[in-house]
């Protein structure tokens, strides 16, 4: 008996200690920042930093780091230390939602940069919504994320005010696909091919439905299966269908495959894609043979921006393993408009962090404006990008190529 | 129906490839009724062995001159990891009940998997591999054969002909018969078994490398995760075959990509049938025909004396 005693106070005393030692840590960070020391802010990143999507997933990350970095070197906010916390989805939804808790949970961040994939977004919104953290995607294109599910009747309601993107959204990225495939490629017949993920199935609808406005013709459809890589069937069923062009809503592991065994079966018509199968990896996969094949992007290319030569300077001299990637100059805007509402929210409470910081840095994101890399960076009243402008790009000896950059018109 | 033929070429060339691959998981449950479920690792790495030649060979070498010496290359590189798989993980548990050594191939996949990634260089991403390049033959009308698939159609008959003789005439191929039917029986006969066993990996093992360069030609890329959904494939068309019947695995698996090409072609062509079709339903459709043949032959098509087993 006495022993049983013994160990249910030994127990309680080591439980209080823990929770007194972990209530002491969290004291010491502010005591430091109100002490006129400076306050740490962590910015949360979460992306596929491993698995087939790494190579995008990578260059967000250094983006960010890049941004926080600057930010520090500048001291662009008084009293604040930046820091970021990279967190690895591998483009899996419910590790993005073990990242958003965790996130969530660490009191220091106050906006999260993330993630890639629309897939992956839905699963961590209202993670964040429920703990009023800011989160920016720099990639995310799927309407639905910011203007509810029934932005397709036109009825456009914002579900979560904690989620902003400085990405465009599909609609305007699959409308402007099939203006350029039918206005200026000149094509009539397309076969839509889609991976049945959030991100390809909402962008290939988006495109056929443009493409038929504008008076051309679906010849054919078909589904891929994401990690699959033998689409030799499907190609075949594009060469019998004798369309002159292939619309791919999907990321470029599946698209690059589909496309160089496409090719390979005797059609020789051009692969269109959106910003996911924008990526060297695309070409790779093609096996190098895909001369041609299109690609629509989010903004202007980042080396043909004035606005973005400080940025890939100081990127090169980070010397970061891999490339800034097509989303690196996105996720850098991303975590600057979060800094700069950090930057607000402390000059509004006397240059110090105001109890529910976080709620504050939500409200400040919506008035968030500056010349960012990819142009001028603010956002709307459902948390999109105001940024409108697309790229079109061509393979072109194992190479992408510019060929027109646009602002979206109706 | 005009395309029809190609849809059966197609098809035949991806059920090659499945079927090289299910020899390996047929050998070694003939024998000792184990599923190597590491098997697809191994033809993962047959892909990495015959890209490192590739990669080693002078950058100007002549393809036709390559394959041979990649095909060795990716063979030593399966066989080597298959009978030290036998040899490391699987005999140790020689006897201990069904489940360990079942769970010790689904750990030892992953570790395959896990190394491979560490090691290869840049291996974390796809890496591509060498294309026989040049235009599809024009066989008839609407038919084309591809340059890549070519290898697997002459590869895959002719594996298959050679591990046929040799099981049947060879002394070692009767060894391995009478270890299949009976172990304890075999041994008493004066077969060393745990030889045979070994021979049944390494067989299977070297099957396994011809496929990692059959696929690696006709994807255009290895990549370290490709063994998961091939392995998987191929245990499904040697179970479709009737599992522990070599004839039965190389049939189970044209069966299989057969079924596949037509599925993706022609289901969404049915009349009210036009959501359930296309590639992103072929899986369905092949299990589907994998339940089918199941209920009305537990055994497989080719399958026989499974039923006292398992």
């Amino acid at each position: 008996m006495r022993h049983r005693s013994l160990l249910i106070l030994t127990t309680a005393l080591t439980t209080g200690a823990l929770t007194l030692s972990a209530c002491g840590s969290r004291d010491d960070d502010k005591g430091g920042g109100n002490g006129g020391e400076k306050t740490t802010v962590t910015i949360g990143v979460d992306a596929p930093l491993t698995g087939s999507l790494s190579a995008i997933g990578q260059g967000i990350k250094n983006s960010v780091d890049l941004a926080v970095k600057t930010a520090n070197k500048n001291n662009e906010v008084k009293g604040v230390t930046f820091k970021i916390e990279p967190l690895d989805d591998q483009a899996v939804p419910a590790s993005g939602q073990q990242n958003a808790t965790k996130l969530a949970a660490d009191e220091s961040v106050l906006g999260v940069v993330g993630p890639l994939n629309s897939g992956v977004a839905q699963s961590m919104q209202r993670v964040f919504a429920n703990a009023n953290l800011t989160q920016v995607s720099p990639a995310n294109t799927n309407p639905a994320l910011s203007q509810g599910d029934k932005w397709g009747q036109g009825k456009k309601s914002r579900p979560f005010k904690t989620y902003f993107r400085t990405a465009t959204t599909d609609i305007i990225q699959g409308r402007f696909a099939a203006q350029y495939l039918y206005n200026d490629a000149k094509k009539r017949k397309a076969f839509v091919v889609d991976d049945k993920q959030t991100y390809g199935a909402g962008l290939a609808t988006i495109f056929s439905q443009e493409f038929k406005r504008l008076g051309g013709q679906v010849v054919g459809t078909d589904h891929l299966t994401t990690k699959e890589t033998d689409f030799s069937s499907t190609a075949n069923k594009i060469k019998n269908s004798g369309a002159d062009s292939v619309y791919f809503g999907g990321q470029y592991p599946e698209g690059g495959l589909l496309s160089g065994q496409t090719k390979r079966a005797g059609a020789n018509v051009p692969v269109m894609g959106g910003d996911g199968i924008y990526d060297p990896a695309f070409i790779k996969a093609a096996g190098g043979s895909n001369n041609g094949d299109l690609a629509t992007s989010v903004g202007y290319p980042v080396q043909q921006l004035d606005s973005a030569k400080n940025f890939i300077k100081d990127y090169a001299a980070q010397n970061y393993k891999d490339p800034y990637a097509a989303y690196g100059g996105y996720s850098y805007d991303g975590a600057w408009a979060i800094i700069q509402a950090v930057k607000k929210v402390m000059a509004d409470n006397d240059g110090k962090l105001p109890d529910k910081a976080r709620e504050k840095v939500v409200e400040a994101m919506s008035q968030v404006s500056f010349q960012g890399v990819t142009g001028k960076v603010s956002f709307d009243q459902y948390g999109d990008t105001t940024n409108k402008q697309l790229t079109v790009y061509t393979v072109k000896g194992g190479k992408w190529t510019t060929v027109k950059s646009a602002t979206f018109e109706e | 129906m005009h395309e029809l033929p190609q849809t059966l070429l197609t098809g035949l060339a991806l059920g090659a490839t499945y079927g090289l691959i299910a020899i390996g998981y047929t050998m070694v449950y003939g024998i000792i009724q184990l599923i190597n479920f590491a098997h697809g690792e191994i033809v993962m790495i047959g892909g990495f062995g015959a890209l490192t030649i590739w990669l080693w060979l002078p950058s100007n070498t002549s393809l036709t001159l390559a394959i041979p010496l990649m095909l060795i290359g990716a063979v030593i590189a399966s066989v080597a990891v298959a009978t030290a798989a036998e040899r490391f993980a699987y005999r140790p548990l020689r006897g201990a009940p069904r489940l360990a050594p079942l769970i010790t191939a689904i750990g030892l996949s992953l570790a395959l998997q896990q190394i491979v990634w560490s090691f290869y260089p840049n291996a974390k991403k796809a890496r591509p591999f060498p294309q026989i390049s040049g235009d599809s033959f024009q066989l008839a009308g609407n038919l084309h054969l591809q340059r890549n698939d070519i290898f697997v159609l002459v590869a895959a008959p002719i594996c298959m002909a050679a591990l046929g003789l040799f099981i049947a005439n060879s002394r070692t191929g009767r060894a391995m018969q009478a270890t299949a039917q009976d172990p304890d029986t075999a041994k008493l006969m004066g077969i060393n078994t745990d030889r045979i066993i070994v021979l049944a990996f390494a067989i299977g093992g070297g099957f396994a490398g011809v496929a990692g360069v059959a696929y690696g030609l006709r994807i255009g890329q290895v990549e370290v995760l490709m063994g998961f959904i091939l392995g998987l494939k191929a245990f499904t068309a040697a179970v479709l075959g009737g599992i522990g019947n070599i004839y039965g695995a190389m049939l189970g698996g044209v069966v299989l990509g057969i079924a596949e090409a037509l599925a993706i072609t022609y289901v969404q062509d049915i009349p009210g049938m036009q959501q359930l079709g296309g590639g992103g339903w072929a899986n369905v459709w092949a299990f589907a025909l994998l339940i089918a043949v199941l209920l009305l032959r537990p055994q497989g098509l080719l399958g026989e004396r499974v039923a006292d087993r398992a």
